[in-house]
């Protein structure tokens, strides 16, 4: 069952030049209870892809198409709707999780508030409540001594339980929809490994769906249900995870997987390092890195 | 590679203040030589940076030696340094830090170039170095703030390499930088070292990055090196049961949807064990 529809989408960027397109059209669909990845260099247009989907696009960026989001039979416009829905959508049913846990939760704002306070607003429930549904989240992401962690403030955390932390925040309100962009790219691999397990066990335990935003095809392999691969804005190929790692089918993709670690040390940063700075590699694609990194 | 290492440390040992003293560096001993690439890896709070920034001699040792080429390091802090020792140049974590706001780029770079020229080494044009690492040679006029991310930490490199270092250090250079350039622009460091004849350390929690550039890895735990030697050996056959656990939590990209394993608590006891052969390891 589709949750959420992304049909033709198309990101410009407005600049004195006239419009630039970042994505250019794209159809996803994310079904309810998977891990949907979402591959590609930097400024494949994945990161934007996800912002859209909140409406957190920047000012100087429009989008255009259809993002739809289904309920118990009930269908939502995301794209274009207007603040007042958005508000209602944002950490409610559709949460979001960043690269970064220590930017992502306020410095100066115990952890217990900044789980409970958007609880209370969307859910309307009473101090009380939130605190225990609190201490709850905070068990189910493995935070050790929930009760006492309520009262600490970010940084008196590790960044592996910071990032567990902002999944809780995330999942306060009981979205439907978590959207995750390099959810593990700051943390070590053995605690990067531990939250690839919570989230694998969210999905299969409470039925969440999970766009994950990853340039990391480890990852995409551990996790991913369905794999979908951009590149300069546009989807090359997507399929189901078994299948895109054993039998890609599009050159781009194969040029991916042929390009991960285990190739020998005298040749893959050569060409790493020509794709960085934009000189033709045969094959090998280099506009998408080099476009991309001026917008950042 | 010389016989002599351009840099040598001996029992390095960093402790931070508190009760007890928190040893972060336990007594380390490396030695980098010219042209050769040296990861340090190991999990946050291991002691890499402190070792590091004990290594380039702005922070306290509580013991132990560093020698850059012929020289013993002292601890010099932040301030200018004394000539000799601007042939070690450092790379930090953030650009945002660790360049200044208010200057042009081209001036910054122009820093480094001065040291070179002041050490009696060839001058160069920052333009030049703008180029090198993949930027507009225009870009010299402008301010930080008008760069990416990975835009500005290629300009810390291009300052430090500038400088014509024998030594770069690099904590944690491309941790900062979005997700997906961090193996190109580290790559780009690899180059550009080699090309310059200098000698990398260059620190990572990243281990697939690591894999890619470093020809020895360095592995840390608890503020001492566990196993160290060629890294492909290392990967392919890891001695010590921290560098198999760290390994193990990478996910494999096969399609298989196999969770990576996370280590038990127990496990961790283990760690903190030496073995002599692992920290020898020769490529076969």
């Amino acid at each position: 069952m589709s949750i959420l529809a992304i049909s033709d989408l198309h990101i410009d960027l407005r600049t004195s030049d006239g419009p630039r397109p970042i994505v250019g059209g794209i159809d996803l669909v994310l079904e309810k209870g998977r891990i949907h990845g979402l591959a590609g260099e930097s400024g494949s247009g994945k990161t934007m892809t996800a912002l859209a989907i909140l409406g957190l696009l920047p000012d100087s960026m429009t989008a255009t198409g259809s993002i739809a989001l289904t309920r118990e039979g009930s269908t939502t416009e995301l794209l274009g709707a207007p603040r007042q829905v958005l508000a209602g959508i944002r950490g409610r049913r559709v949460a979001m999780v960043f690269q970064d846990p220590s930017t992502s939760l306020h410095p100066q704002i115990s952890v217990g508030r900044q789980l409970t306070d958007h609880m209370r607003h969307h859910l309307k429930v009473g101090k009380q409540d939130a605190r225990a549904r609190a201490i709850q989240l905070l068990e189910r992401v493995s935070v050790p001594d929930p009760a006492g962690a309520l009262k600490k403030f970010p940084h008196q955390f590790s960044g592996g339980q910071r990032q567990r932390i902002a999944i809780a925040v995330a999942l306060a309100c009981d979205p439907d929809v978590l959207l995750a962009d390099e959810p593990t790219t700051a943390l070590d691999v053995t605690v990067q490994a531990g939250v690839l397990q919570l989230l694998r066990g969210l999905v299969d335990d409470i039925g969440l769906s999970v766009l994950l935003v990853t340039h990391d095809l480890g990852v995409m392999s551990a996790v991913a249900d369905e794999v979908t691969v951009m590149r300069a804005g546009v989807i090359v190929e997507s399929a189901p995870r078994h299948q895109l790692f054993t039998a890609p089918q599009h050159e781009y993709t194969r040029s991916l997987l042929a390009a991960l670690p285990g190739s020998t040390l005298e040749e893959s940063p050569d060409v790493l390092v020509q794709e960085l700075l934009g000189a033709p590699t045969g094959a090998a694609p280099s506009p998408a890195t080099a476009d991309a990194e001026g917008d950042e | 590679m010389t016989d002599q290492p351009v840099l040598s440390t001996t029992d390095v040992v960093v402790e931070y203040r508190g009760r007890p003293p928190l040893r972060a560096v336990d007594g380390v001993s490396l030695a980098i030589g010219a042209g050769e690439v040296v990861a340090l890896v190991g999990e946050s709070g291991c002691g890499k940076s402190s070792l590091a920034r004990a290594v380039i001699g702005i922070e306290k040792r509580a013991s132990g030696s560093v020698r850059f080429d012929s020289s013993d390091v002292p601890v010099l802090g932040i301030r200018r340094r004394p000539r000799e020792f601007t042939g070690m140049q450092m790379v930090f974590q953030d650009p945002n830090s660790s360049l200044n706001p208010r200057r042009r780029v081209g001036d910054q770079i122009g820093d480094g170039v001065s040291a070179a020229l002041a050490r009696g080494e060839a001058g160069s044009d920052p333009a030049d170095w703008l180029e090198r690492v993949g930027l507009d040679a225009k870009a010299a006029r402008s301010y930080p703030h008008e760069f990416s991310g990975g835009q500005k930490q290629r300009i810390a490199i291009a300052r430090a390499l500038a400088a014509r270092p024998r030594m770069l250090v690099a904590d944690e250079p491309i941790s900062a930088l979005d997700a997906s350039t961090q193996t190109s622009v580290a790559a780009l460091m690899r180059t550009l070292c080699l090309d310059a004849g200098a000698g990398m350390l260059f620190i990572s929690h990243d281990l697939s990055v690591v894999r890619r550039i470093a020809d020895r890895t360095l592995v840390m735990y608890r503020g001492r090196i566990v196993e160290a030697g060629d890294t492909e050996t290392i990967w392919q056959d890891p001695m010590h049961p921290y560098t198999e656990a760290l390994l193990a939590a990478i996910p494999v990209p096969d399609g298989a949807g196999r969770l990576p394993v996370t280590p038990d608590d127990e496990d961790r006891l283990s760690w903190t064990e030496l073995i002599p052969e692992a920290l020898e390891r020769t490529a076969e």
